[in-house]
């Protein structure tokens, strides 16, 4: 008897069950940081005091980030490429590379929201900072969160166990990367 | 099998050519609405003044972010060799979101219509406006 479940197994899509559901919630995430965005267009475009606002923020710590982001998600998809040639070992190597680069993006995030926290650019200062809070504080939280399962599944990639959530967590972090491909211009480039 | 074929030429030479790529369009992303205002300024001088700065600023800053969007989907997330229905399943989501937008936006970006008047908004961004002018006068003085 398979102590598996049956969901594991089955797949009417023909796509893995797992990847399906990464999937899935890759297109829920759409609709939560996509609201949020549009929420921020609208009113970026509908409030010309903003542009005076926006202008506070650092582009320098964005591109920073953006980079660190862009080569995070180089060593996720290089650990699934180590995954799928059965290399457990080195998936998980890379794994831990892409933990690191998260790592280094929520360090530069700490220094430069306590550098504007210092200047009085609160959360409470005014919508702008608000939506720049609430989104960019957000996307932090995949990012920790993203870490966190990254980990887990590194530990079990050493051992050379479910390899295949390899590619399941890469294709979560690509995506914690593309929003903040259109976070980066939205709130440190368009002034 | 096609898949599998497919996938074979995703080698790790192919994925540091995309990073590659993804690092010199962040790189023009950034330059771009720096130059932005000196190419408006050098195109007026040949001619070409219907060339604005902030033509140049939105085409670096958001196209570049659809085209590294479209790359890091495409090459790192595999949806160039995924099945049909994910991408079906994003571009759901995706017009549900532009739908959003479309039904909220008129309320949000104008503050008044025929029948209504969004007092608090105007109070805001008058109240702002004048403020900022206060500021940077007091700045010019100081």
């Amino acid at each position: 008897m398979s102590t598996r479940p049956i969901a594991t197994t089955r797949s009417a899509t023909g796509i893995p069950t797992g990847k399906l559901a990464v999937w899935w919630v890759v297109g829920s995430e759409i609709v939560i940081f996509g609201g949020l965005l549009a929420s921020y267009v609208m009113h970026r475009l509908g409030h010309p005091e903003w542009a005076e606002y926006a202008s506070h923020t650092n582009p320098w710590f964005g591109g920073i980030n953006t980079f660190v982001l862009l080569t995070s998600s180089l060593s996720a998809v290089l650990a699934h490429y180590a995954a799928e040639h059965g290399d457990g070992k080195k998936a998980a190597k890379w794994l831990v590379g892409t933990c690191f680069g998260g790592l280094i993006f929520i360090c530069v995030k700490a220094v430069e929201w306590t550098i504007e926290i210092q200047h009085g650019y609160t959360i409470t200062a005014n919508g702008f900072w608000q939506f720049y809070y609430t989104a960019a504080g957000l996307h932090a939280l995949h990012v920790i969160a993203g870490c966190v399962i990254m980990l887990i599944i590194a530990n079990d990639a050493r051992k050379g166990r479910e390899l295949h959530r390899v590619e399941l967590i890469g294709i979560y972090w690509h995506f914690v990367d593309i929003v903040w491909i259109f976070l980066f211009p939205l709130l440190y480039i368009a002034k | 099998m096609a898949e599998h074929e497919e996938h074979a030429e995703h080698g790790q030479s192919h994925y540091v050519r995309i990073w590659g790529i993804l690092l010199v369009l962040l790189a023009v992303s950034i330059l771009g609405p720096i130059l932005a205002p000196h190419i408006e300024e050098a195109a007026a001088g040949v001619g070409a003044a219907f060339v604005k700065g902030w033509m140049i600023t939105i085409m670096t800053a958001f196209g570049i972010a659809i085209y590294k969007a479209y790359l890091v989907a495409a090459n790192f997330m595999h949806l160039n060799i995924e099945k049909r229905y994910i991408t079906y399943l994003l571009a759901t989501m995706l017009t549900l979101m532009l739908l959003f937008f479309a039904g909220t936006s008129p309320d949000i970006m104008k503050h008044e219509g025929q029948n209504w008047e969004n007092v608090a908004a105007e109070a805001e961004v008058d109240r702002a406006l004048k403020s900022q002018e206060s500021d940077s006068h007091g700045g010019e003085h100081h």
